[in-house]
């Protein structure tokens, strides 16, 4: 459906202080959304507002400012709950973020997983998407196993049905590659998975910025979260989990908030969401992510979608102009992200001469060494846009990039 | 090549200053990199590579009982000219010399201001590696 509200980027624009800076003498172009997104004046001035008016630890105290605090912690849950469309708000644990969900996964599940058992994830992986599997696979004698893909950074869905056999007891992937951009078939792939008994994990840090994700008709039995991905604070994320898997997996850490009844000789555990949520959390971060939640949600994540395509059309064609350009990851079904190489140069040194432009990029093996090994090449420019961004930043990206390759040349 | 290392380092400080604008000071160190004599490919091997350098960098010390020569490559060619730099200044020093040299001048040129983290890191470790390499010949 074609979008009707209109998209008012200088409005938009407005609300992210920094990105009204110099770099270098040159206005800032952040295109490092990938690593991490800039907030929005509305979440900054939630977290402000959380130390002058309610500072109080959660899910404690009698007092009043306590209650506020919990209040206000429980409401972004609730307000998570309803943006993923999960059944029940206890389905969500909060966590420090994206890797600790999937530790979390990896250990709890793990203690279920059998010598012989199989993991399965995929050739598009971020590290913390394959570390922490390759270390349940050691620690339980299982076996992990990865779906290959195509040139364009397409998964092998073929391949990936023969990989799934009455083994496999788990399936990781991304639902949108932090280095490639692909987008991959969540809800086909899970229904793969389910159809031979195996659990499903997302890793939904790159896709929560840009799509509308939909963990009940995904029908995911784990999705991770990372709020500062999502124009949200540092240090929190989010797990959410069926009910039924949550209530299964024993809890991932002891201590505070997590238990029922403490004696010497025996700990009762706390319901969900608690059970997973040992210790004081990062209560500023959950309460001021309830913030870019319903700033996010006032633009409409349909919009961000139709607008970031937007994008990536006009970049493509813009940056396939360039001079020795090579853009990995061509896949039909796409983020707003552009890795490329230019020929016969180090993807450090282009890197180095935008950002004395003002262009901030990442380069390097954006943590999927096993990714790049595939490609053949020891790394990428990455340019990956968040809402903010414009037609005229990518002008701006051309046009240092025919600037500084002739330099380097 | 025989002037000290003080006077070595005082003519990198003077080029720099002739550029104002940061995009001609990384100019300048490109072609550095270019102009750096090409190292033995018998030395870039993985024994060579400075540790601490997001690009691969090598880095090969001869001495001849009196001075230390250095000879260095790199992928990057930014690298490349950060590290001519350092062997301009200590190639065809004594080692005491190398030892107990002032290296201040990254500082002075805004080198080290204009280097990424991870850069400036890479810079330091190609200095101590020099240095190291220089602390063992001392002792031979």
């Amino acid at each position: 459906m074609e979008n009707t509200i209109s998209f008012d980027i200088n409005d938009i624009r407005k609300q992210f202080p920094v990105l009204s800076r110099e770099v270098n003498g040159k206005p800032l172009v952040y295109m490092d959304n990938g690593a991490t997104t800039h907030k929005p004046k509305a979440m900054t001035d939630a977290i402000t507002d959380y130390y002058e008016r309610i500072n109080s630890n959660v899910h404690r105290g009698v007092h009043h400012l306590s209650q506020q605090a919990t209040d206000a912690f429980e409401v972004t849950r609730e307000k998570l709950r309803a943006h993923i469309n999960a059944e029940h708000a206890r389905e969500v644990i909060f966590t420090k973020g994206t890797t600790d969900s999937i530790n979390t996964v990896a250990w709890s599940f793990g203690e279920l997983v059998k010598p012989r058992d199989e993991v399965i994830i995929s050739t598009l992986e971020h590290h913390s998407n394959i570390v922490p599997w390759q270390m349940m696979c050691e620690r339980k004698g299982a076996t992990l196993k990865v779906i290959p893909m195509d040139d364009r950074g397409v998964l092998d869905l073929e391949a990936y049905q023969t990989l799934l056999t009455e083994k496999t007891v788990l399936v990781a992937f991304n639902h949108i590659s932090n280095a490639l951009g692909t987008i991959n078939p969540v809800k086909k792939m899970t229904k793969m998975a389910h159809e031979v008994g195996a659990a499903v994990m997302i890793d939904g840090a790159q896709s929560m910025p840009h799509l509308k994700v939909d963990v009940r008709d995904l029908d995911v039995d784990f999705y991770a979260i990372s709020a500062h991905k999502m124009y949200g604070p540092t240090g929190i994320g989010a797990l959410y989990g069926k009910e039924e898997w949550l209530n299964k997996l024993p809890p991932y850490q002891g201590g505070g908030e997590m238990i029922a009844t403490v004696t010497f000789e025996k700990t009762t555990y706390a319901d969900l969401p608690h059970k997973f949520e040992a210790g004081t959390p990062h209560i500023e971060g959950v309460i001021a992510w309830a913030a870019s939640l319903d700033w996010l949600n006032a633009i409409g994540m349909e919009n961000i979608t139709h607008y970031e395509a937007e994008l990536l059309e006009y970049g493509t064609k813009a940056l396939s102009e360039v001079d020795g350009m090579t853009i990995h990851g061509t896949a039909p079904q796409k983020s707003a992200l552009f890795s490329f190489n230019i020929e016969g140069l180090h993807p450090y040194d282009v890197g180095t001469l935008l950002d004395q432009l003002g262009i901030a990029v990442r380069t390097g093996h954006h943590c999927t060494q096993p990714l790049m090994n595939r490609l053949n090449v020891p790394g990428t420019i990455r340019a990956s846009m968040g809402l903010y961004n414009t037609k005229e930043e990518i002008d701006t990206l051309v046009a240092g990039l025919n600037r500084v390759i002739p330099m380097l040349k | 090549m025989s002037e000290s290392i003080q006077e070595r380092t005082t003519d990198i400080v003077d080029e720099f200053d002739m550029f104002e604008d940061w995009m001609d000071k990384y100019d300048h160190i490109i072609s550095l990199g270019k102009e750096l004599p090409l190292i033995d490919e018998q030395h870039k091997v993985d024994d060579n590579l400075i540790k601490g350098c997001q690009s691969r960098v090598w880095l090969h010390a001869d001495y001849d009982g009196q001075n230390v020569t250095f000879t260095a490559d790199s992928d990057a060619i930014i690298t490349k000219g950060i590290i001519a730099l350092m062997v301009r200044v200590l190639s065809g020093q004594s080692p005491e010399a190398i030892v107990n040299a002032d290296l201040s001048f990254v500082d002075e040129i805004g080198l080290k201001d204009h280097l990424s983290p991870t850069r400036a890191n890479g810079l330091v470790s190609m200095i101590k590696q020099m240095k190291f390499y220089a602390l063992a010949y001392q002792s031979k």
